[in-house]
């Protein structure tokens, strides 16, 4: 299965992979929007994407949770796995898939519903509790896990969206992880939000790690450099080098990832 | 002068004033001035202040003058007239406007005659005076506006605030015509309590207002009956048939439209369906006459129930067909607004599309989907045609849809039909009857309102 013509420099494979992506082209219509890409995503890691605007990272991002499929025009072919089994399997449901592999957007989303059922949301649909003092529980957890709960305890039952702005994505981060995922992907989750609300964020991320992988997009190389374990970094649909954050930020070995780390370009 | 020539001669003026005053902006800006707003903004602002004061004078003095011609012309009636008042009166200014226009039926008495030719000269003096008065106004308000331009006058700012102001005229035109309307209503509605009880209408069970001539002939033959419930039963019956028919066909349409169909889909079947709208309603009431009323009374009697040959339930249905549209199209739109991000956030979570759809997207949608609802209701409530094409006008107090029943629009149709005189009761009970449709779609939409305060969902 490994495949050895691979055009990526630096370490693309773990040790315990999570996730396991093998030669993935997506296309958009005609528009060649990733092209082969191959990479593992190891257990209880961070790993960030960075690369300059449309190289296609969100793109690439969505397909870890077949988000894409929403997008008629979208198309993928090569083999993404999650935990060895192939999520875009035909027996394979993309909605418990969902639930595993978990996604925060770069806008805070929250459903204009009250900070209880943005959480409640996800463990009602699919049934996680049965009764209604485990789901409070569960709420509170989720909250907690996102360093909210103190913030929102005492007024639980009005609207998510009256939340400041990185309330809101910490809320949004509180309701992903309430379906406990494996996987959480965030799509620059930080790039709505001001310095000290992303600060908070970013210490969110790290308290995360230790239950969850996490995948990050992220336009700030400062932040990738920050949290992640390690960096994936993309160039017009291609991936062009994979390596552990720190050494990737201070000896890329590939050209264009010096010129991009360095400022030279994006 | 003829309106139509000061109108047009008011315009030039004020097309001359916008160009000159722009022109001078334009010369003094090449030679090195330096201009708050751009020389167009100049133009306008001159140019609107030669025009609207203007038309308002123009407007007002047109109203004035006719009604001050209306009681001058009163002092040349002959004593007996003016004694007598009344419809005598009415119809001595009538003679005399006939003359003014220039028709003359046989002889006319000479006071008539006198009266037109003193209105004539009136007419003539207040035509020219309202000329001089319009176009000099016109004049100073634009010279008094080209005076103001120099380099610190805002016109951008002034021509905002004439914008504003146009928009609350218009406004409150719509306002004050609404407020007429509902008072012209009120008032008839007061002086129909005087000749019936106002607890006889409002729970009067009966309504059968054909007997007011052989009352007042005293032939006896029976009893006119004022009640208003036979009626607002049928409007309320077959108002909610159309609302059950159209409600869940009309949203799940525009669901399947906004959520499930393809851009290309949507785009032929959306018009589609808003041609049902613009189907005449006369249309829809000879369907319903013609088609679905029997077809009801043959399914009904073969399963041995009686059904009237034209029944609430036929006029329901076909109204519920009319009114899909005005629910399908507006919560279409407002479906369609719903943020993408919310869906996305929904997915991301492992829903559904039907799981998205019904718990995050209605939801967010909810206060348009009402706004749309309500449309139709009122749409519905207000409906006349098919009502009298295919319930029939039967008053009868039922709720059973089988029957024949009338609606309260319908009612006001045949009293008001043909020629009425005004004092009557029965015609006065028309305008009873509108005030309280007015005051049940008001409250319809207040309780709507509050339905849609306590639901909100607020996004972004
Ligand atoms: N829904 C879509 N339909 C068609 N083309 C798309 C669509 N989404 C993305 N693309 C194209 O695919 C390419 C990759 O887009 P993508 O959004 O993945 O870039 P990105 O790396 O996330 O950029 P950014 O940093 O600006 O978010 C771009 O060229 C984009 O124009
Ligand atoms: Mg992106």
């Amino acid at each position: 299965m490994e495949n050895s013509n691979i055009k990526t420099t630096g370490n693309v494979f773990v040790e315990n992979p999570r996730m396991t992506a093998r030669n993935v082209d997506v296309y958009y219509g005609d528009k060649h929007a990733i092209n082969d890409v191959t990479i593992d995503i190891g257990e209880q890691e961070v790993i960030a994407f960075i690369g300059p605007s449309g190289c296609g990272k969100s793109t690439f991002l969505r397909t870890l949770n077949r988000m894409n499929d929403t997008i008629d025009i979208c198309r993928v072919e090569g083999t993404i796995a999650l935990d060895g089994q192939d999520i875009y399997a035909p027996s394979v449901d993309v909605v418990p898939l969902r639930a595993r592999v978990g996604m925060v957007f770069q806008k805070p989303n929250p459903f204009p519903k009250s900070i209880y059922d943005n959480i409640a949301y996800g463990p009602r649909i699919h049934g996680l509790t049965k009764s209604k003092s485990e789901l409070d529980d569960i709420v509170e957890s989720a909250l907690e896990k996102a360093g909210l709960w103190n913030e929102v305890k005492d007024r639980l039952d009005q609207p998510g969206t009256g939340l400041s702005g990185g309330q809101q994505q910490r809320l949004c981060i509180a309701r992903a992880i309430a379906v406990s995922p494996e996987v959480i992907l965030m799509d620059e989750p930080c790039s709505a939000l001001d310095p000290i609300a992303t600060a908070k964020v970013e210490e969110l991320i790290e308290e995360l790690k230790s239950q969850y992988t996490i995948v990050i997009v992220t336009h700030s190389m400062q932040q990738a450099a920050r949290v992640s374990d390690r960096t994936a970094y993309f160039h017009l649909g291609d991936l062009i080098e994979v390596g552990n954050t720190e050494q990737i930020f201070t000896n890329p070995s590939h050209q264009l990832t010096q010129d991009y780390i360095t400022g030279r370009f994006g | 002068m003829t309106l139509t020539s000061l109108l047009i001669i008011l315009t030039v003026i004020s097309l001359a004033f916008y160009f000159i005053a722009k022109r001078t902006v334009l010369i003094a800006r090449s030679n090195g001035q330096v201009f708050h707003s751009l020389p167009n903004y100049y133009g306008l602002w001159a140019g609107s202040l030669a025009f609207f004061p203007a038309v308002v004078v123009l407007i007002l003095w047109s109203i004035i003058d006719i009604q001050l011609f209306q009681s001058w012309v009163r002092d040349f009636y002959p004593p007996e007239i003016l004694a007598a008042g009344g419809s005598q009166a009415i119809v001595a200014l009538a003679k005399v406007e006939n003359i003014v226009a220039g028709i003359r039926f046989g002889e006319p008495e000479a006071w008539v005659l006198q009266a037109g030719d003193a209105w004539i000269g009136w007419a003539a003096t207040s035509t020219m005076l309202k000329s001089a008065v319009v176009l000099g106004l016109a004049t100073v308000c634009g010279l008094i506006a080209y005076r103001q331009i120099d380099s610190d006058f805002r016109a951008r700012n002034g021509v905002e605030k004439l914008i504003s102001y146009g928009l609350i005229a218009a406004s409150t035109i719509a306002i004050l015509t609404t407020i007429g309307i509902v008072l012209s209503v009120l008032f008839e509605t007061i002086r129909f309590f005087q000749l019936v009880p106002p607890t006889d209408f409002i729970f009067g069970t009966e309504w059968n207002p054909q007997f007011e001539g052989a009352e007042r002939a005293g032939s006896g033959g029976g009893e006119a009956k004022y009640g208003m419930l036979p009626m607002f039963a049928g409007t309320l019956l077959i108002s909610s048939i159309a609302i059950i028919v159209a409600v869940p066909v009309g949203l799940a349409s525009a669901v399947y439209l906004a959520e499930y169909a393809s851009p290309k889909v949507r785009s032929t079947v959306k018009p589609l369906l808003e041609i049902l709208a613009g189907v005449p309603t006369v249309v829809y009431g000879f369907f319903a006459a013609l088609t679905v009323a029997p077809a009801i009374k043959g399914l009904g009697e073969s399963l041995g129930l009686t059904v009237a040959s034209e029944s609430a339930l036929a006029a329901g249905l076909v109204m519920g067909v009319m009114i899909i549209p005005f629910v399908s199209s507006l919560s279409d739109d407002v479906i369609n607004a719903v943020p993408q991000s919310l869906r996305d956030a929904a997915y991301g979570l492992g829903s559904t599309k039907s799981e998205t759809t019904r718990q995050v997207v209605l939801p967010a949608a909810l206060p348009g989907i009402v706004a749309a609802v309500i449309l139709a209701v009122s749409r519905a409530v207000g409906e006349t045609m098919i009502v009298v094409m295919a319930a029939g006008l039967a008053a009868n107090l039922s709720f059973n849809p089988l029957d024949a029943v009338t609606t309260v629009t319908s009612q006001i149709v045949t009293i008001l039909v043909g020629d009425q005189e005004f004092e009557s009761a029965k015609t006065l009970s028309a305008f009873a009857l509108s005030t309280m449709l007015i005051i049940l779609t008001l409250g319809l939409n207040f309780f709507a309102l509050q339905i849609v305060k306590k639901y909100r969902e607020q996004y972004d």
